[in-house]
């Protein structure tokens, strides 16, 4: 049964690696299997959940449809490469804060679709967070506390405090 | 019972919005969840599965997939002989189908290789010979066809489970009644769809001891069922639930998967891992029940009931799992709304060559609500009366008990009602003038949407419309799954000199946040931060039993058990304070992670210097709590199901947008009021509503379980692309009310909220829709093609009406007749009469 491996080299998470791989494997195979980074899920692995979302040269892909052959050469982030050292990502922070991740399973790949869309966006309406939002599926939330901890984490990402309304907190 | 107000003083982290204990490392990928543990020299699982519905098994041909180089271990039914299933009553499950598979999707042979594409390979080799069987497609084939049987167990050929209740004379009930109407419902399956699929890792080390890591919601039950298929003592067993990626009821069996991933553990001497495709998610389903009612109920002219018969019709699919307990289910919590002086339950599960079904959020309860609801709707059409109103008017009241003997405690349904007509302007929205649609839907796809003439009266335009829909849920089942005396859930707490605090607890977290349930209680009553606690959960080598994360049990339950140990704990903090500042035991409070005089509070000591004074008197502090829920007043056989410490109350408004010439139908906002008792934590209390909510939406709206047309079986639809459910375009605008009513029995007055608000939104949508074009869909889930063809039928001069019609006929048997609390029973069943002398 010997496998002739693949190999490449790619940025990951701001640092130069390389891996050997079993060349049929998917990144997000790659990632979670060869690499240890575990912290990518997979919810389907036909691209239909966005569960597994990471960032290739800042733009949000599904890992699953990816081969790790082709991150070759690439930028790729994961949501252990969120963070900045020991300083949580504005995301990070308000995601937890807020009560945006109940199991936990879906956030890492919501986290790093909602950071491409504040790169790209730094003030999004609630309709564009939707819309941005719309291919990453949550079974717990009912999205709407992700909703808020994106909409919070750009305001302080632009310098503004923002509080969640009291009647997301408390009820009305 | 151990809960504590602490005698008004004001509480410094129950009621507050910390984050969850666990919150940043499941936003930083470092939640360890089942699959992402790796072990050295770990090998890989992969499970055959039966593609036919109902066959024997004739051979099995091992040969050519051992051959293949990197496969280390095959098991078959045959190594594993002994049946399993959560319910005593239901042992009807083997890890591997021994002589005959009963669904597609049913486990055959299980392969343990080095990785997991030699794994695959090798389940591919592995030659089933079958002789295929005829199969049971439906509830009405079960009840028709006795031959073959499914099953060698049940009521009779294919039908699992069939009772029949009775509370008081219903036949007086209904001759009192002003109207009396019958009305037939379906509601479709659906699955719990989480996130993260099944997995499973076993190791047997070589001194003997097993653990298991499974996404499990209920560790304890799998100890159990763990110990008896290996035959294997509980003391050799570890079963570690890892943090579950989404349960919603899903992950509460003992499964074949993990069965079979500890015994090639054992068989290969390596640790060995499963992780379920999600195809195979879906096969392993114990969703929700397809559910036929006929629900038959009495009024007077003010909407009172005066009498209720119901009857439900569950496909089971292929095994036991809850149903015994859901069929009850469907029948057990009409009676916690509105008052039902009589009331009378007929039900019945059929066993189908299907996936399993079992407990789905709602448990069983989610179908007959939006039976009993959408009726309510129609009563209150005939009566002319408006239905939040007609509901207000009847409610049970608070600290009665029901005519099937479930003890009402708080009740804070009349405040849910009140805040949510008040929100959504319902007085200003709602009218019976329904609209005739007779011009739009006759022409079709394509004709401009107009109401008809009779419209003039109407509040919203045509095509818009609202609904309302009530409901109540369990905290927490009052019986265990197994019969015992033991308590429910039991908390351990170790207090070190160092001041570190940590609280063991057998519960389970599936993301509704019960670690820090724990955390925040043990907090407010030592008077520390909960974020300087440690919580061990859910390892039944380290913390006490729980039950379980099923039944809304876990917050009510370790809430009270956690009061209990940490009340305990700070007495003896509280009596080697009191020696050390010299000061009587009752001026000693414990708040901003000190021990201090209430009446001087600048004297005192650090919590830590608390726990220092209190080891060097008593030596190492431990303290346990446990809990055990009061017992129910009905005696009758059957009233195991439906008894709760508590019932927490929720009410919905739905507004919608339906869309005549394409019947989609869109919800655009839900105002949602949830009686909670207390918020130990509101901003957690506002996940739960909104994600019920969500899950309610996909229920009414989208998500079905269905199987190919023909005697197949197979699954139609078995991934996450074409199991629809809602993404953040289908899910609509929210707004929560909590009303906060403390029920005695809850910590700190705490009731559920993980369930119960998911169940009123469908009946709310459904009877917005009829607001909104005029047609009853009495069948979940609304598809449009559903509302389009009612509305043609409606336009054709027919009823406008899309649903079941008829119910099958069955043998009942004789019921098993109670008095009710107010004809003077005492809860037990009169002795039985015989009828046919």
């Amino acid at each position: 049964m010997a496998k002739q491996k693949a190999h490449i080299s790619f940025t990951l998470n701001r640092e130069s690696a390389e891996v050997a791989f079993a060349p049929h494997k998917t990144l997000l195979e790659v990632l979670r299997e060869d690499l240890g980074l575990t912290g990518t899920k997979h919810g389907c692995e036909l691209g239909e959940c966005g569960t597994c979302t990471i960032l290739v040269d800042g733009r949000a892909i599904l890992s699953c449809l990816m081969l790790g052959l082709d991150a070759e050469g690439r930028d790729v982030e994961t949501i252990e490469g969120m963070a900045d050292g020991a300083q949580l990502h504005p995301l990070q922070v308000t995601f937890a804060d807020t009560g945006a991740a109940q199991c936990g399973y879906c956030s890492p790949g919501f986290l790093l679709a909602a950071k491409e869309l504040i790169d790209k966006n730094a003030k999004p309406s609630r309709e564009e967070i939707r819309e941005a939002m719309s291919g990453n599926l949550c079974r717990c939330t009912g999205y709407i506390k992700i909703y808020e901890a994106i909409e919070q984490a750009a305001a302080r990402m632009r310098g503004e405090e923002m509080e969640l309304p009291h009647e997301s907190v408390y009820g009305l | 019972m151990a809960n504590s107000q602490d005698n008004g003083k004001p509480l410094n982290v129950v009621g507050k919005p910390f984050r969850k204990v666990d919150a940043r490392a499941k936003c930083t990928g470092q939640t360890k969840f089942a699959d992402d543990i790796f072990l050295p020299r770990m090998l890989y699982c992969k499970i055959l599965r039966s593609h036919h519905p109902h066959a024997l098994i004739k051979n099995i041909d091992l040969t050519k997939a051992l051959a293949l180089p990197g496969v280390v271990a095959i098991i078959t039914g045959k190594d594993l002989p002994i049946p399993y299933g959560i319910l005593p009553v239901s042992q009807d499950e083997h890890a591997l189908c021994i002589d005959k598979v009963r669904f597609v999707g049913d486990p055959v042979a299980a392969v343990a290789a080095i990785d997991e594409d030699v794994a695959f390979d090798a389940m591919n080799l592995i030659e089933v010979e079958y002789e295929r069987l005829n199969t049971i497609s439906s509830i009405e084939e079960a009840i028709m066809i006795d031959e073959p049987r499914i099953h060698e167990y049940g009521d009779e050929a294919n039908i699992h489970k069939k009772v029949s209740l009775e509370f008081g004379e219903v036949e007086e009930g209904f001759a009192e009644a002003d109207l009396v109407r019958e009305d037939i419902f379906f509601y479709e399956g659906n699955t719990h769809l989480p996130m993260e699929q099944h997995a499973a890792v076993a190791y047997l080390d070589t001194d003997e001891k097993l653990t298991l890591w499974s996404s499990t919601q209920t560790p304890h039950y799998v100890h159990r069922a763990l110990t008896k298929v290996l035959e294997m003592p509980a003391s050799h067993i570890r079963v570690i639930a890892t943090p579950n990626g989404g349960g919603f009821g899903g992950k509460s069996d003992p499964f074949n998967h993990e069965v079979v991933v500890c015994k090639l553990s054992m068989l290969t001497g390596r640790p060995v891992k499963v992780t379920l495709t999600r195809e195979e998610v879906f096969y392993c389903h114990r969703g929700r029940h397809p559910v036929l009612m006929q629900v038959k109920t009495g009024v007077k002219k003010d909407g009172a009931i005066t009498a209720m018969h119901f009857k439900s019709f569950l496909d089971g699919g292929a095994y036991g799992s809850y149903g015994v307990a859901s069929t009850f289910y469907t029948g057990a919590l009409q009676t916690v709304t509105y008052e039902v002086p009589r009331y009378k339950f007929e039900g019945l599960r059929a066993f189908t060559n299907k996936p399993p079904c079992g407990p789905k959020r709602g448990h069983g309860t989610p179908q007959p609500r939006y039976a009993l609801e959408v009726q309510l709707d129609k009563i209150a059409e005939e009566l002319r009366l408006d239905p939040a109103e007609m509901r207000r008017q009847h409610l049970v009241k608070p600290n009665t008990v029901t005519a099937n003997y479930l003890r009402i405690g708080s009740m804070g349904l009349g405040a849910c009602i009140d805040k949510i007509v008040e929100g959504s302007e319902w007085k200003n929205k709602f009218s019976w003038n329904v609209p005739q649609a007779e011009a739009t839907a006759r022409s079709g796809p394509g004709a401009v949407a107009t109401g008809s003439t009779s419209d003039s009266e109407r509040k919203l335009p045509y095509g818009k419309g609202i609904g309302i829909a009530c409901s109540s849920y369990i905290c927490g089942a009052g019986l265990p799954i197994y019969w015992n005396n033991m308590p429910q859930s039991g908390v351990q707490l170790r207090l070190d000199r160092q001041g570190g605090v940590c609280v063991m607890c057998g519960s389970t977290d599936i993301g509704q946040g019960s670690d820090s349930i724990l955390a925040y209680i043990v907090a407010e009553v030592l008077g520390i931060d909960p974020f300087d606690i440690r919580v061990v959960t859910a390892d039944t080598d380290l913390t006490p039993v729980d039950l379980g994360s099923y039944s809304s049990r876990v917050t009510l339950m370790t809430g009270n058990a956690a009061i209990q140990a940490a009340e305990r704990a700070r007495e003896l903090l509280t009596i080697a304070v009191a020696e050390k500042l010299k000061l009587p035991i009752e001026n000693i409070s414990f708040a901003e992670r000190r021990a201090f005089d209430v009446e001087n509070p600048e004297v005192g000591v650090t919590f830590a210097a608390a726990v220092v004074l209190a080891e060097s008197k008593f030596g190492t502090i431990g303290t346990v709590g446990s809990y055990s829920p009061p017992r129910s007043p009905g005696k009758y056989k059957g009233a195991g199901v439906g008894p709760s410490p508590a019932y927490s109350y929720s009410a919905a408004v739905a507004e919608v947008d339906v869309d005549p010439r394409t019947g989609i139908v869109t919800v655009e906002r839900v105002w949602i009021a949830h009686d909670i008792g207390k918020s130990i934590n509101p901003m957690l209390v506002m996940g739960q509503v909104e994600g019920s909510v969500y899950m309610g939406l996909g229920e009414i709206l989208m998500e079905e379980m269905t199987y190919r047309a023909n005697r197949n079986l197979v699954h139609k639809i078995p991934s996450l692309l074409e199991y629809k459910s809602p993404t953040t375009m289908e899910m609509c605008d929210v707004k929560t009310y909590l009303i906060e009513d403390p029920d005695p029995n809850g910590p700190f007055g705490a009731k559920e909220v993980g369930q119960g608000p998911l169940l009123p939104v469908p009946p709310a949508v459904a009877n917005a829709v009829y607001n909104a074009v005029g047609v009853r869909i009495d069948e979940v889930p609304i598809m449009p093609e559903k509302v389009l063809k009612a509305m043609r039928d409606k336009a054709k001069g027919g009823s406008g009406r899309f649903g079941p019609t008829s119910i099958p006929s069955v043998n009942w048997p004789e019921p098993l007749r109670v008095l009710t609390p107010a004809e003077g029973g005492d809860g037990r069943e009169m002795p039985s009469v015989a009828v046919h002398s």
